[in-house]
Order: C-alpha cells, then structure tokens, then sequence
C-alpha cells in the first residue's frame, strides 16, 4: 500500500532529521529558534492568504442547500437552522457545524443486500470520532498556553485540571492525550478497514493523521516516559513570544522532535486539506440565506445578455399565430 | 420494452454478483487505474451537428462515445484547463469545494448512482475527485516536489473520457451536500463540467435538442404556437367530457392578472397532461384572472444542465413576457430544476421584476412576502393557502381508489426547501397518505434517477440504476400500506418516474399533485363524477350508487 507507506516514511524521517540534527550535530539552534519561526511566520501568511483568496471570488448566485422547511406561509413552521432566512439563523447553522457537526450527526450508512434491497443504518461513529478528535486538538492546544504564556489566562488552568481530572500518574495523565491517540486510531482505521474509504483516501489524508500521531507521540514520550525537564522548553517558548533571537537553553531531543513535526504542521497546514478549517465557515450552501426569492441576490459579474424576444418569436410565427387567433402585437 | 433496458434478472445478478466497496469488497485497484468503458446503455447520444449549429456552441460533428475518435479540436485540454481557471475566478463555491474536501467518506454512500451501480467513481467524493485530481495538478511545483504524494494527474484523454461518463451520472440533486460536513456540493462541480465540456463539443442531445426548442419555440418539446393552444384546448375538452365544466384558459392575453407557467410535458405528456388538467379545473373553480403564453411555455430549463449563460437566456423569458402581457405576477408549475431556478437563480440572473406586483392571492389576500423579489409564487404555495383559507370545495373521497405516498423532487426538497406544502395539500385531497422510510424523504430524498438532463432512451440501463434507491423506498410502501400511488411535484418525475416503477414496482402509477386536486375539486355545474382524469373509475362513486338512490 503505497499510499499509507508513502506518508509513513515521511513522517519517520521528518522525525529523525531534527533528532540526527540536534543530537549529533548540534543544530538547537536550527530547530529551536529559526524554523520554528519561520514555520509560525509562514503558517500564519499562507492561512490569511488563503482565506482571503476564497473571499476575493464572487458568490454569483444563492445556492443555499435547504435541508429543512423554507420560510413561506405564515402557519407552516420554518425550519430556521436547515433552511435559514436571517442572517441569524445561518450563523447558528454555520456555529453548529464547526462545534458539534450537525451534518455528520445525520450520517447514516446504506446497506445493499440481496433482493436486492437497500437498508440505511445509523452510523455515528464518525461523527463521535471526528468529534472527539477535534475538541481534544483543541483542548491540548489551549493547555499548551502555559508554556507560551508566564502568566497563562485562568480558563487554561482550569481546562488543564479538567483534562487531568484522573490524576493516576505523574504527572498528572491527561484525558485528551488518550483521547486523541484512540481518536486518530480509529480514523486511521476506517480508512484501512472500510473498502469505500480505503478507495478514496490519498497519501495526503494518511500525511496529517500520521503527522499529528508522531505530534501526539513525542509529546506523551516526553511528559510520561522520557520526563523531559519542562522548565527550560518553557523558557525557550517564552523567549520565542518575545521575539527574541537567544540560542536555547539545555533540552532533551525528543523535544525537538515534538517541535520540529509541529513546525511541519504549521507549514503544511495552509497549502493542504486542513485548510477545511478556515473553508467550513465560507462555505456557501451553508452560509447563505434562503432568501433568494424574497430578496434579490446580486451576481456582481452580471453583464447585458441578448435573449430571444417576444418579436422575434412573433415574426417568426405570426402567420401560425394569427390561424390560431391570438392576439399578436403586429398585424 | 427499450432494448436498451435490461432484463431484471440480469441487471439484479449484475448488481448482487458484481464486486463493489458499496458491499464492502475492497477494489483491486487505485480509482485512477480503473479503465473508463462506453457501451450501449451507459451514455446518453451527443448533441446533432444541427443543433449544436443552431444555438453557436464549438464543435458541431458527428460522434458517439462509444467512438475511439471524439474529434475533439485542437488544443481541447487548453480550452478545458483554461475555462476552469476562468470559473474558479468567478465562483468561490467552485474553487472553495475543490481545495476543501477532507475525503471523510459521508457523501460516499449517499449518491443514487452509487447505490445502483456500486460504481466507485460514483461516489460523490470521487466525483469531485476526477477533477480535483487534475487541478491539483494545476500546482506544477508542488506536483514536481512531491511526485504521487498530492494524487494529482494529467488532463489526458482518458480523464476527459472519465469526466464525460461521470458528470453525466450525477445529476444534480445535492443528496450528497445535505451529509457533507464542509457543505460540499458536487452539484456544482457538475455544472461547471458540463459548461466546460460544451465548450470542446462533450454534450448530449436529449439536453441540448430542448435548449434548442425552448429557444426557438418557447418549450422544450418544440412545439410551436398553434399546436402548443390545441392541445390544451383538446385539454379542455376531455375536462368537459368528464367532468361537464367548461373551462376557459387564455392564450397571450395581455392584462391579466396573473401569467401561469409550467413545464411544457404538463400540456403535452402522459401523465403530465392530467396534472395541467388539474391546474386548470383549479382556476376555473376560484375564478382566476391568469393567462398562459406560447412564447414562455416552458417552466423548465434545460439551459440549467448546458451552461449558466445559457440558463439565464431562456429563463429570461419569462420577465420578459410577464413585462409584455402587464400581468400583476407569475404563478408557476409543478417542476424541479425549474423551481431550482426560479428560486435560486431567476433574480439574481434576469431580475429585479420591478414592472411586477409583490405577489397576492387575489381569492384569500394572502401576500407571499416570501416571493417578493422575485414575484413567482409555486402553485403548491398557492393552493395550500387556498386550502387553509377554505375557499377549495373538495371531496378527498374521490381520490380513495389511491393509496399515496409523496416524492419529494430533489430540487424543490434541497434547491428550495418545500416539504410542507405539497404534504398539507395531498392530505386534504386524499384520505390515503403514507410517507416512504425516513431517510428516502424530504432532504434525505432520493433522485427519480433521471434528473439533470438524462432522460433519454439510450440512457435506460443507467436510470434504472440511479433510480434503483427511490424504488426500492416505494416498495416499501407499497409492501406495508398497498401504496399504488406515487404522488410527485415534477415534470421530470412524471416523465421518469412511470418507466421506473414499471421495471421496479409494477403496480405504481405516477401523479402529479394538482391531478389529485383536479380529482377531489366539487366544480359547480358538475356532472355525476365517476371516473378520475385519467378516466379510471373512482372507489365508491360506481353507478351501483345510482340503483340504491
């Protein structure tokens, strides 16, 4: 399987470069101060450039999908989520997508027996783990603050005693590191496991799960088994947010493997599919209002198009017209 | 029988026997390694050299696809590659679905096509894949960087060969849209495909032949003015037959107050005509002050499967005769992709309407706030408001030798979001009403597998498998509730749904919904009703009644 091999040894070397880099040939520097710069620069440039290419096109026409009642008579009930009418109702539908998923809570599987017959079945797992995968992400991203922060906020302490609530190692175990790890398991294994999804996927879906699973790794290597000492990759990240050029203080490889993958998220991020992150809230069948007959929606390329008039169909047709008595503009 | 129809049984063995990931096989091979094959029943005929000449699109020739030589022009991958960049320029739909797509497998069972064939390349995601891979590759950097890593290829013959059998499978219906997380619609990956295939002379004749008419004529089916008034008046007088009313329909009559439009095989196809019979015992029965026109007599737009522009130039006319005419606002028909544009489109391309009245029912004053700009009211609006209003007299016993169940077309279900409408006038018109399984209805509803433009003869195999899923949803109900009656609001259903339920459930007669009305409407000065529109004998209302009067 070339498409999951492929990926795999990508992400094992990129893991070996910053270990071989560090390790044997003194490159902290490299990996600790100037890429994970120039990472954060490009990442943060490619997402705005990105986001503000989709939003220079025009949106010619209103494609509203309405996935429930429209907005019509007084007494029929509107659905306002599924078939928004107020600016309103489609930031709650777009909000409910990007939260809880709402599309893929409908998800259902179809079954082809013989019969032949076809069966739909509920089917919510891929909604639970995607689910489940996401809000871990961002979870042990904003537990991260403590280290970019002296001072994190105070929401972070809390999510982080939240996240540690089965305090049965030390340090404290967190949930979410268990919960991603099982998260990327499972959509790592419905796309081997399942023939529809073995067919669609490519390298570049395999890439960013194996990406964020070495992430993953390194980081609970570090906290629960290496035990990397955590005070000065504080420092270095502090020293980083301050825009300072320091070289980093003394701090075990396996850090800079930790790191030096995430810098290669942050720089895969903009030009590839995770890009879905910034898309879900533009996306037009959703953003949109069903409206379109109440309020003029306008195509702001519209240019003066010639159509074939009622004179010209009556020229044509008059004679035929007049033996069939109606009434015609022109004797 | 079409001989291009297969025997069920062979077609049954083919889709039981046939290795597919839909029954969880797993494929030997990459997508892209699948070889693409034409053969009989799985392509619709291309456009004729005259046709094409008619409305000035490129490459007017002779070809089937069955051909090893398409006599593409020169330089044609340019021309495609060119007229893609161009579209992604001008829709952020278009460009916004190709770059976000996590290929999380949702719409993957979702398509009819799929269901049907189990034909990977039909899920939705591949769909949209056949082209992807080839603008991906419109990056030759990151492509040279990594060779194979981002799945991108080459627009070569047999990509194109692929686009025109795929695009030509789908039809349009967003079924997958309504699953996708990033709200995805292939539907419009589709339109731009097609428009770009027009633009090398990769088309089909059973689209562009009624673009064409409707052009000329002022309907898809080609039928000029004279005929067009006939055969309603030949309408009018099977009304009188069965029912002793005299309506009276007008032709081009200018001040009155309402146009009326619909797809023209309501005035000229089987079962389509009981439905314009509807319609008109309807307007007779409140009295309305509308008129039908012979250049607008088509509410469909087949301009919508061809191209955008194309689209918007036979929508046009209908503002354009609704000016003429002076009428106060357009009432329309029972049809799917027509009221896609009509809803969607009709503003946004040919609006603003301002010789036109915000739309008013001139029997209950109700005003459709909702039609406002547009000034197009859905006759299932219209009557569902006359209905609440109790200004209908209606018998639903007359329609007890039905026992209904309700398609909802994908266009109206998702391109509009009617779903209540034509459920509240079917109940008050028919006492058998039963709902097909959860996920086959309302946005989960399946398409009649003919949609988009691929209605054709040539193209039967196929449509029997796209509309495999929606039967397979009537035969439910029909096994459960002796559902003998498929109720649709679609020219296009009444069109394809017929030849569907003969092959898949005999026994299934299609409707439209205003035929049920026209059934259950008391018209004053009525005859003893005994038999329906379509002259079968009602349940209940035999002359065995008389002997016991």
């Amino acid at each position: 399987m070339k498409k999951i091999m492929l990926p795999l040894a990508m992400v094992a070397v990129l893991a070996l470069v910053p270990f071989i880099g560090v390790q044997y040939a003194g490159l902290d520097y490299l990996f600790g101060v100037v890429i994970p710069y120039a990472a954060a620069a490009l990442f943060m440039a490619g997402f705005v450039y990105r986001m503000v290419d989709w939003l220079r096109r025009p949106v010619p026409y209103n494609i509203t999908s309405t996935c429930g009642q429209e907005k019509s008579l007084d007494w029929i009930k509107q659905d306002r989520i599924e078939s928004p009418s107020k600016p309103w109702h489609a930031a709650v539908r777009v909000l409910s997508e990007v939260l809880l998923f709402r599309s893929l809570f409908r998800n259902n599987k179809a079954e082809f027996r013989n019969g032949p017959d076809l069966a739909y079945g509920s089917s919510k797992w891929l909604w639970l783990g995607g689910l489940v995968f996401h809000w871990s992400m961002l979870v042990i991203v904003v537990r991260h603050a403590r280290f970019f922060f002296a001072m994190p906020p105070g929401f972070v302490d809390v999510l982080d005693q939240m996240d540690s609530f089965f305090d049965i190692t030390l340090p404290a175990f967190y949930i979410t590191d268990a919960l991603v790890l099982l998260a990327i398991t499972f959509l790592f294994v419905r796309r081997m496991a399942d023939a529809k999804m073995r067919i669609i996927s490519l390298p570049t879906d395999y890439f960013p799960l194996f990406l964020l699973g070495g992430i993953v790794g390194a980081g609970v290597l570090m906290r629960y088994i290496a035990k990397v000492d955590v005070m000065p990759v504080k420092d270095q990240m502090l020293r980083l947010m301050s825009f300072s050029f320091d070289p980093p203080g003394e701090i075990g490889a396996l850090f800079y493997v930790h790191l030096f993958l995430v810098c290669v998220l942050l720089l895969y991020f903009p030009f590839s599919k995770l890009m879905h992150m910034g898309a879900i809230f533009l996306s037009p069948t959703r953003t949109m209002l069903n409206n379109s007959r109440e309020k003029m929606h306008v195509n702001p390329w519209r240019q003066p198009m010639k159509i074939r008039t009622y004179a010209e169909y009556e020229d044509d047709y008059r004679e035929k017209m007049k033996k069939a008595k109606l009434p015609l503009e022109k004797e | 029988m079409s001989k291009y129809l297969p025997k069920q049984a062979d077609l049954i063995r083919e889709m039981e026997e046939k290795p597919s990931p839909l029954k969880g096989d797993h494929a030997k091979e990459e997508w892209w390694e699948m070889p693409v094959e034409f053969r009989e029943g799985n392509f619709c005929f291309a456009a004729k050299p005259e046709v094409i000449e008619e409305l000035g699109f490129p490459n007017p020739r002779k070809w089937i696809a069955t051909d090893d030589d398409w006599k593409l022009p020169d330089g044609w991958q340019k021309t495609l590659m060119e007229g893609m960049r161009e579209r992604i320029k001008k829709y952020r739909s278009l460009k916004l679905y190709l770059d976000s797509c996590v290929r999380c497998g949702a719409c993957a069972d979702k398509c009819h096509f799929f269901l049907g064939t189990g034909d990977p390349k039909n899920m939705p995601v591949l769909r949209a894949e056949l082209v992807r891979s080839v603008y991906r590759g419109d990056f030759p950097m990151v492509e040279k960087i990594l060779k194979g890593f981002a799945g991108s290829r080459k627009l070569t013959k047999e990509v194109l060969r692929e686009w025109y059998m795929y695009f030509y499978q789908c039809t349009e219906c967003r079924r997958c849209s309504v699953f996708c997380p990033m709200g995805i619609d292939t539907a419009e990956i589709t339109i731009m495909v097609r428009e770009i295939l027009q633009l090398i002379g990769l088309n089909n004749n059973w689209i562009l032949a009624p673009v064409a008419n409707c052009n000329r004529t002022g309907n898809h089916l080609g039928i000029e003015p004279h005929t067009f008034v006939q055969n309603i008046e030949s309408l009018v007088d099977d009304i009188e037959e069965l029912t002793g009313v005299t309506v009276n329909p007008t032709f081009n009559r200018k001040g009155a107050e309402i146009l009326f439009i619909t797809p023209s095989g309501d005035v000229f196809g089987d079962p389509g005509v009981y439905t314009m019979m509807g319609y008109m015992l309807l307007f007779e029965h409140i009295g309305l002050d509308y008129t039908i026109s012979t250049y607008a007599s088509e509410g469909g737009n087949f301009g919508f499967f061809t191209s955008n522009d194309m689209m918007r130039k036979l929508n046009a006319k209908m503002y354009h005769e609704a000016e003429r005419l002076g009428v106060k606002w357009i009432l329309g028909g029972e049809c799917g992709h027509m009221w896609r544009v009509v809803h969607q489109y009709m503003s946004t391309m040919n609006g603003p309407a301002n010789f036109l009245e915000e739309p008013a029912s001139p029997i209950t004053g109700t005003k459709f706030t909702n039609a406002k700009a547009t000034k197009m009211v859905h006759i299932a609006e219209f009557t569902a408001d006359l209905i609440h209003n109790s200004k209908l007299k209606l018998d639903p016993k007359r329609n007890d030798h039905l026992r209904t169940t309700f398609h909802d077309s994908c266009n109206v279900a998702r391109g509009m979001g009617m779903f209540e409408e034509p459920r509240y006038v079917l109940n008050k018109v028919c006492n058998s009403f039963h709902e097909m399984p959860e996920n086959t209805i309302r946005e989960q509803t399946f398409c009649c597998g003919s949609g988009s433009g691929i209605n054709a003869e040539e193209y039967m195999e196929m449509r029997m498998k796209g509309g495999f899923p929606r039967a397979n949803a009537v035969s439910k109900v029909k096994e459960k509730h002796k559902v003998n009656s498929l109720v649709t609001i679609c020219a296009i259903d009444r069109a394809s749904l017929p030849p569907l339920m003969r092959y898949w459930n005999p026994g299934v007669s299609v409707y439209g919904l205003h035929e049920l009305v026209g059934n259950a409407l008391v018209m004053q000065g009525e005859k003893k009703r005994t038999e329906d529109l379509r002259e079968d004998p009602m349940t209940g209302f035999d002359d065995k009644e008389d002997d016991v009067d």
